[in-house]
């Protein structure tokens, strides 16, 4: 924590420095834009390439080079008091500051994640915190916190939420973990897990079930690295069988985001592998379809084209080829179509029986 | 063909049964068409449509009359406007106008006010406000069918004599005036005429009313001194801006050119002229004896034919030499421009605005009839920055008010590129900006495309010379604009350092615990640094 006090200071000190020098200050952030990061599998996640943009301090970028260095002492000042501020907070604070305020909260944002970006720490680390929830868990696993008043250690177990889940929290760094499952299931749908809880799938298979909503938040990808890093289990993702739910959610998942590359070291879960819904699926079972909209087959073909992810691998090609070539997409519900409980007793086993043909 | 077939048979079947009609029956059911009788059933042609209309139709023709009349005997116009509502009835208004011109005949008078197509100015090619000799005549008879009442008409030709009164009627068949009183009257003014006429109308504010159309009117002639009473009672006056009468236009004969075939057969009959040759010459003008001569040669013809045997039998060979030949075109000395400085006068005047500019074409020719054009813009200041620029358009020094989108004017301003300029246009429009635009059309023969007179027609020398004289008013609009930008950005760029640079003091003195000393130099460093940098 002190050391992200001490960039700071080092930061405000050189423009200091400059200005008593009579020369205009500047900063420098990475473009963190798909086409900045790279991607090797080995290493397993997106890393931030060279590209730099320049922020020197002129009548135009004078609004925006007030506010960042504005953003930063309130940083520090959450640091110092060993305090946090969610981004919307973050935003109101910014009220007090009359002309420099920001007038909508995309705009404090953007420049919170420039400051993040500066520094290559992540927003928790400037003790800025997202409003949004991390996902939900049920299954195997024991969940070692501490109290916020007594900083005594609690247990949770996940196993006794019983139609309910354990929620991940924001900041999940100081969390500890006792399981014996033998692997992780990443669910994209809240309805999916549902059934998947309601029915008592991880005592069965004895797994963790984590439920994302979506494309990962921050923490759900941290949460989730950490835990089978920590255990060595495996991570199986189980989501839509669309362009989004590859590209933008299980990409994510796996090798982090563009807009996020400078933190992404953290925040990916290399080791996971695509259970399904596999094009492929989509045949061998049968699954009733939606045809592709125009948005679909753009966003596949623009991931084929600009994706380091997919580019790097052969199979993702193919396989998003395939569904371009159907023209269509099977969501992970359609396989109610051949009994509710389809996807526990056949849909699932069948697939887990041979992990080594998941897509990477 | 087969159905035509099957018509023309029951025809005939009909015919059979029916009772045979002779021409002689068909005759007895022709009978001469009076012109009054005519109008009265197509008054719209005369721009008396609706009751809001037709009130500024009266105003507009009282006007131009007054106006032309005090400029021809070179006085500067004295003109008094006055609508009231009459007292006991909705929608009935008592119109009178007022000038100070020459006063007119008492023998002229009846006719003048009370048969349609009397007038001075349709036989000649001079530039005036009227052409036809419609107008007045017209607003009395639409007030004399509106409300039964006759147009009362004072006029004084001199001090030394009285006033004379008339109260007229039109009889509408028989296209005459019906004088039903006629007077000598008291009038304490050296000279001049007083029209009243009461009629059905509808008095509205806003745009296209008649307050409106005197506004323009005084921009349009900055020598005119224009009181004006509205039925509200209000006052209203435009002072003269100018103490000079416009330079007087000259009247010309008609140019070869510029002739249609069944006039030119018409000038033959009429004319003096005893021989083709001296019929060319005289009648026309830009004829020389030379040209007379290559024209009648062209065309076959004895150069000392009688131009009433030409009119018989070879005026269409005369009609195509006269295209065939190379003629001068006319002088154009005989337009008379309001002026680049009238125009600005004239706008400074009604128009509050930062910028004015004007341009004034030299004259030039469209199918042998002279013309000129004029540009006035104003731009900025108490004009509305949102929405279409307003548009006057001005013909012979009358404001137009109908019929905007079919008028060559129109056309030619939406066909200009105003982006170029500094304001914003979407195509097929209007651009939009704090921008009022005259333009002024001054011809010896305007083309309107109704005898109403509300727009003009598109010929392409005028689309031509209206877009050289608004292109020529663009580009000082965008030097103005250009220098206004640069000027508001200055403005901008300090009140920007002026608000966020303490914001940086503030953060560095928070984060590297500086203190109020070295806060201030920070701002007062930065604050020097970005004034001098251009960006």
């Amino acid at each position: 924590m002190t050391q992200t006090i001490t960039r700071i200071k080092q930061s405000a000190s050189s423009i200091h420095n400059k200005i008593t020098k009579r020369q205009k200050p500047s900063m420098h952030f990475p473009i963190r834009a798909l086409s900045n990061v790279k991607y090797t599998p080995k290493r397993g996640f997106f890393e931030l390439r060279g590209q730099k943009k320049v922020r020197t301090l002129t009548v135009n970028t004078v609004k925006t080079f007030a506010q960042t260095l504005r953003l930063m002492s309130l940083s520090k000042e959450l640091i110092e008091k060993d305090d946090i501020a969610t981004k919307r907070e973050a935003y109101y604070v910014s009220k007090n500051w009359g002309d420099a305020r920001f007038d909508e909260q995309p705009e404090s944002d953007t420049l919170m994640d420039d400051v993040e970006a500066m520094f290559e720490v992540n927003r928790e680390q400037l003790g800025f915190i997202p409003e949004e929830k991390g996902g939900d868990v049920a299954g195997q696993l024991v969940v070692v916190d501490r109290d916020q008043d007594t900083g005594k250690q609690i247990k949770i177990d996940c196993t006794k939420f019983g139609s309910g889940a354990y929620s991940i929290p924001i900041s999940v760094e100081h969390l500890k973990f006792e399981t014996k499952a033998k692997f992780i299931l990443v669910i994209e749908t809240a309805g999916m897990f549902q059934r998947l809880v309601k029915h008592n799938y991880w005592k069965k298979t004895n797994c963790i079930l984590i439920s994302m909503g979506g494309v990962p938040t921050r923490a759900c990808r941290r949460f989730i690295r950490r835990l089978s890093e920590g255990k060595k289990i495996p991570v199986y993702v189980f989501v839509d069988g669309d362009p989004y739910g590859i590209t933008n959610i299980y990409r994510t998942l796996k090798v982090g985001s563009g807009n996020a590359a400078h933190i992404n070291k953290y925040f990916c879960v290399p080791n996971a592998r695509y259970l399904g819904i596999t094009p492929q699926d989509i045949i061998d079972y049968k699954l009733p379809t939606h045809p592709l909209k125009d948005v679909d087959v753009k966003r596949a073909k623009d991931a084929l084209k600009n994706d380091p992810f997919i580019k790097s691998h052969k199979e993702w090609q193919n396989a998003i080829n395939k569904l371009i070539d159907m023209g269509v997409r099977a969501e992970q519900q359609s396989l109610a179509k051949h009994g509710l409980n389809y996807v526990i007793e056949k849909y699932l086993p069948q697939k887990l029986k041979k992990p080594n043909s998941f897509l990477p | 063909m087969t159905t035509k077939k099957a018509v023309s048979k029951k025809n005939k079947k009909q015919s059979d049964h029916a009772p045979k009609i002779t021409a002689h029956d068909l005759a007895k059911g022709q009978r001469e068409i009076s012109v009054s009788e005519f109008f009265t059933k197509n008054r719209h042609l005369l721009g008396f449509d609706n009751p809001r209309k037709a009130l500024l139709t009266t105003i507009k023709e009282g006007m131009d009359n007054s106006l032309d009349a005090c400029e021809e005997a070179k006085i500067l116009p004295d003109i008094k406007i006055n609508i009231e509502q009459v007292n006991n009835a909705e929608g009935r208004f008592r119109v009178t106008i007022e000038d100070n011109g020459p006063g007119i005949l008492k023998s002229q008078m009846p006719r003048i006010f009370g048969k349609l197509l009397y007038g001075s100015k349709f036989h000649r090619l001079k530039m005036s406000r009227g052409q036809q000799g419609i107008g007045i005549s017209a607003a009395g008879m639409y007030g004399q069918l509106t409300t039964g009442k006759p147009v009362l008409i004072t006029s004084k030709i001199s001090p030394k004599k009285p006033a004379h009164h008339y109260s007229l009627v039109i009889d509408t068949q028989r296209n005459e005036p019906k004088i039903i009183k006629d007077v000598e009257v008291k009038w304490d003014t050296k000279h001049g005429t007083k029209v009243v006429i009461e009629l059905e109308a509808k008095y509205q504010k806003g745009r296209q009313s008649v307050d409106d159309y005197i506004e323009q009117t005084a921009i349009a002639n900055p020598h005119a001194d224009i009181i004006y009473i509205n039925p509200e009672g209000e006052k209203i006056r435009y002072s003269k801006t100018s103490k000079e009468l416009p330079v007087e236009p000259k009247e010309i004969k008609p140019h070869p050119y510029g002739i249609e075939l069944g006039i030119l057969i018409k000038m033959l009959h009429d004319t003096k002229a005893k021989k083709l040759q001296s019929f060319l010459m005289k009648d026309f003008s830009r004829v020389s004896a030379k040209v007379a001569k290559e024209i009648c040669k062209k065309a076959n013809l004895y150069e000392k034919a009688r131009p009433t045997r030409i009119a018989a039998q070879e005026a269409d060979a005369l009609y195509k030499a006269i295209k065939l030949t190379k003629i001068m075109n006319p002088p154009t000395d005989c337009i008379s421009p309001i002026g680049d400085e009238l125009i600005i006068h004239g706008l400074k005047k009604q128009i509050n605005a930062d910028f004015f500019v004007s341009n004034t074409r030299a004259p030039t020719v469209y199918r042998g009839n002279p013309f000129l054009v004029e540009v006035g813009l104003a731009y900025g200041g108490d004009l509305p920055e949102e929405g279409l620029i307003r548009l006057l358009r001005f013909a012979n020094r009358v404001p137009l008010q109908y019929q905007q989108s079919a008028c060559v004017i129109t056309e030619s301003v939406i066909n200009t590129t105003w982006r170029n300029y500094g304001l914003q246009q979407s195509s097929g429009a209007l651009p939009t900006g704090p921008v009022i635009l005259m333009v002024h059309l001054a011809s010896v023969w305007v083309p309107f495309t109704s005898e109403s007179k509300e727009s003009i027609a598109p010929y392409p020398e005028i689309e031509k010379e209206i877009k050289l004289a608004l292109q020529e008013c663009g580009r000082h609009l965008s030097k103005f604009i250009k220098r206004k930008k640069k000027a508001a950005e200055e403005i901008k760029k300090k009140s920007y350092i002026k608000k966020y640079i303490p914001h940086i003091g503030i953060a560095l003195k928070e984060i590297l615990n500086l203190n109020d000393k070295q806060e201030r130099k920070i701002v007062n460093t930065l604050t020097d640094i970005l004034e001098r940098s251009r960006s």
